[in-house]
């Protein structure tokens, strides 16, 4: 499973999309929209994808996990458009049969995601919006 | 030759559009591109050092050579998180 999407992520489909009987584990990641960033109040964002670029960028990484780890499945759903406080703008969910790979891999996705997969962020806060880079 | 180059966040606001036909002499690199468009839309200024590049949606070198119809994209840094 791997998505762009302009409506709130359900974790437990994607989670379900990984769970299978010879895996005992499932490691996710969930980003949440935090209401501070870089002594700015945050009062939104907005997401915005090349998502004929992402949706490939993010099956490279799910191919380098699955050569660097015994993993069995991956999913990556980000959220694009509109997102408030508290909500979630990414879920990653790792299946593998053993924890270790599982954590491990889940670590490297967002890490990865955050390198090549071609997602901005646009910081909207009383003071002025912001787009938001990777040195920050 | 005719290349497609997609602007992306903040290259699309510079730009005002999120997408521009572009011409080009044949054997134009991605550098070439670069340059051209730097040089139509002042705003990108800014971003010129940080900027990423791809040609039909796999990052490429400046030294990289377009051929027509490519897709271009202009990616600035990717989404935030630097604080681990």
């Amino acid at each position: 499973m791997f998505e762009i999407t302009a409506r709130p992520i359900a974790v437990a489909d994607v989670v379900a999309a990984v769970t299978r009987p010879d895996c005992g584990a499932v490691a996710t990641f969930v980003g949440v929209v935090r209401n501070h960033s870089r002594g700015r109040t945050v009062s939104y964002l907005e997401y915005e994808a090349y998502a004929e670029m992402a949706i490939p960028k993010m099956r490279e990484i799910a191919a380098e996990s699955s050569q660097k780890w015994e993993i069995a499945a991956v999913a990556i759903v980000h959220r694009v458009g509109h997102l408030e406080v508290g909500e979630a703008s990414v879920v990653i969910a790792i299946a593998a049969p053993h924890r270790r790979a599982a954590l491990d891999a889940c670590a490297y996705t967002i890490e990865r995601l955050k390198e090549i997969v071609p997602i901005w962020k646009k910081e909207v806060s009383p003071d002025g919006s912001f787009w938001v880079g990777m040195g920050s | 030759m005719q290349v497609q180059v997609r602007f992306f966040a903040a290259a699309r606001e510079a730009v005002g559009a999120g997408e521009r036909v572009v011409r080009l002499k044949d054997g134009s690199t991605v550098g070439d591109l670069v340059e051209q468009c730097a040089r139509e839309h002042p705003g990108l200024g800014p971003l010129m050092p940080s900027l990423m590049i791809a040609v039909n949606r796999e990052f490429a070198k400046s030294s990289d050579v377009l051929r027509e119809g490519d897709e271009v994209g202009m990616i600035p840094p990717v989404s935030g998180g630097g604080d681990v």
